[in-house]
């Protein structure tokens, strides 16, 4: 029978031949993945039920990016506690200040999650690495610790929706115009409980970091996972990155899905999701003027080295607006690193941005960018939930790199065609 | 299982940020957590709601974050069960999992209102709106999750596991 590329990396971990979407499945990991907020729960639970050791050291990624440099007393003690922990059980890959960054931008970077792979992560933006054509979702505190002593997870195969983008786009169109609008299409729950496969023309010419961006907001639109089949762009990517062998994997022609919905990329302006849901998405023309406090150009949406790109090529040579405090938080230590190199850190401060370590921070309310009753931010990050960033009257607008680095410069909400 | 309770009723798409702010994530402290729930969305909530009360919320309950500190609150402060027309797929997952006695009930989900007398059986999937008199069936959960519940969550169906294989795990 013909399967998507979800039942087939899904028929693969649990040793079948074929599955069907609907089916409960025991499913073999590849990977299990927790942060400073979610791995102490976990590792209570882990302790709890008398398990001794985690199921591979190797296997068994911890990340300290969301409160950390810890922010106050409270989240240094939560850090403490998973570093104990890693370092208790031999982790290899525990990452923490100094050479961590946020873990949905290190983990593909560093090769630890390839094509093929199955991957639990207690953070919703696990479904980011679906980009590289593997199956990736989000999970509790619980099902971690299930994951971290089994090797295993339970899960329900999920319908798939195909979504098939053809066309060129625009100049400043990117990968997260493309998922708002979709979001804006089908609601926050459009894809619940299914599998979103981003296909056709439009996204074979779209980067790694653009696939990475689409995948990451999946579960914006309640879906298990976002995935992109594998293709020449996904190679290049893993070439001296991937630690294992990758298994590239395509959906067959007759596969069954339950919606297919064709999108014209070529139509799509640059989009900005208004408060309170990241369903909220228009034209940003139609926002055109509106006042913004503070810009935020970072996460793990939007915080890679094509993101910066972006937003430097809108910057360079321009200050950033007197009443915007202007932050830029690059994904990751080699992010970091390789904007210094190519001179963009040096274009945003010039442009009078505050340049951070990586970090989750402002996106979700945790420190470094907090914003005050009646603020308003663009942000790229994800989500622009009621009180998100900050004080529950303050309001987040959800963008892509250009919008944002253009609203920096303006002041209120513009595209880059508004300051260049 | 049977609960019966005054019903506290939330719109569509209450996320997981407002259930339990960010803010509060430093913190696996149960009576910290559950000090806090639903803050944001009715800042009233705590000091309201009494021991064996019943959420019942529109589509989409529980969207957003992994965070199971949202169900966990939600049970810590004493709420019995939490009906809605429909749930996000993590959160369904973490409640089944931590054992917060969920239901998909979405007429019965639609038309309650905050203050009516709620009797749910999850057993028979029926939910009634005793203050309504009204009576609503919907589907009971798949059996491979009743039998997680059954086990009393998904940690309890580990650790026969553990006690089953000889030497560590
Ligand atoms: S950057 Fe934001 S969305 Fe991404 S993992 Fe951190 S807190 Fe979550």
């Amino acid at each position: 029978m013909e399967m998507t590329v979800t039942e087939k990396i899904l028929a693969r971990a649990c040793g079948r031949d074929q599955v069907q979407a609907g089916e409960f499945v025991n499913a073999r990991l590849d990977l299990a993945l927790a942060n400073d907020i979610t791995a102490p729960l976990a590792i209570k639970e882990f302790e709890a039920a008398g398990a001794g050791r985690v199921w591979d050291p190797e296997r068994v990624v911890l990340v300290c990016d969301h409160f950390v440099p810890n922010k106050d007393i409270k989240s240094a003690e939560q850090a403490k506690f998973v570093r104990d922990f890693a370092r208790r059980q031999g982790l290899t890959n525990f990452y923490d200040v100094g050479r961590m960054g946020i873990e949905h931008v290190i983990l593909p970077e560093k090769g630890l999650v390839v094509p093929g792979d199955v991957v639990i992560g207690a953070d919703s933006h696990t479904c980011t690495y679906g980009a590289l054509g593997a199956f990736a979702t989000g999970v509790g505190s619980t099902d971690l610790a299930a994951g971290m002593i089994t090797g295993e997870v339970w899960l329900r195969v999920p319908e798939t929706i195909r979504f098939n983008l053809e066309g060129t786009p625009g100049k400043y169109v990117t990968g997260k115009d493309y998922i708002l609008y979709i979001i804006g299409q089908i609601g926050v729950d459009g894809a619940l409980y299914s599998a979103m496969e981003f296909a056709g023309g439009a996204m074979r010419e779209l980067s790694m970091d653009g696939r990475f961006t689409m995948c990451n907001m999946a579960i914006e639109a309640g879906a298990k996972n976002g995935i992109v089949e594998p293709d020449a762009v996904t190679e290049a990517y893993c070439r001296g990155r991937g630690r294992r062998q990758p298994v590239l994997q395509a959906s067959d022609a007759g596969a069954r899905y339950s919606q297919v919905i064709d999108i014209d990329a070529g139509g799509i302006e640059p989009q900005v999701a208004k408060p309170h849901l990241p369903s909220n998405a228009v034209p940003a023309g139609e926002l055109a003027g509106l006042k913004v406090d503070q810009v935020v150009i970072g996460s793990c949406t939007n915080g890679r080295i094509e993101d910066l790109r972006m937003a430097a090529e809108v910057m360079k040579g321009r200050k950033a607006s007197p009443d915007v405090r202007t932050v830029v938080i690059p994904g990751s230590q080699d992010v970091y690193r390789q904007a210094m190199h190519e001179g963009l850190i040096d274009i945003f401060i010039a442009a009078e941005a505050a340049v951070s370590t990586p970090t989750c921070g402002p996106c979700l309310g945790g420190h470094m960018g907090i914003l005050a009753a009646g603020e308003r931010a663009v942000s790229t990050t994800n989500r622009n939930f009621v009180g998100r960033m900050g004080h529950v009257d303050s309001e987040v607008y959800l963008t892509g790199p250009y919008v944002a680095a253009a609203t920096a410069i303006a002041g209120f909400v513009a595209v880059p065609e508004d300051v260049l | 299982m049977i609960f019966e309770g005054t019903v506290f009723k939330f719109g569509r798409d209450v996320d997981t940020d407002v259930i339990i702010p960010a803010r509060y994530l430093n913190t696996t402290d149960l009576q910290e957590l559950a000090g806090h729930v639903m803050e944001d969305i009715d800042p009233g909530f705590v000091g309201k709601l009494k021991a064996g009360d019943i959420i019942v919320a529109e589509e989409n309950f529980g969207c957003g974050s992994s965070r199971e500190q949202a169900p966990v609150a939600i049970k810590a402060a004493g709420v019995a069960c939490v009906v809605a027309a429909s749930f996000a797929r993590i959160f369904y997952r973490n409640a089944i999992n931590i054992g917060l006695p969920i239901m998909v009930c979405p007429e019965a989900a639609r038309e309650a209102e905050s203050g009516d007398l709620l009797r749910v059986d999850l057993d028979r999937g029926e939910v009634i709106n005793l203050t309504k008199q009204k009576v609503y069936q919907d589907d009971r959960f798949p059996g491979f999750m009743q039998e997680i519940v059954a086990a009393g969550g998904l940690m309890e169906k580990v650790k026969e596991k553990i006690n089953r294989k000889p030497g560590p795990v």
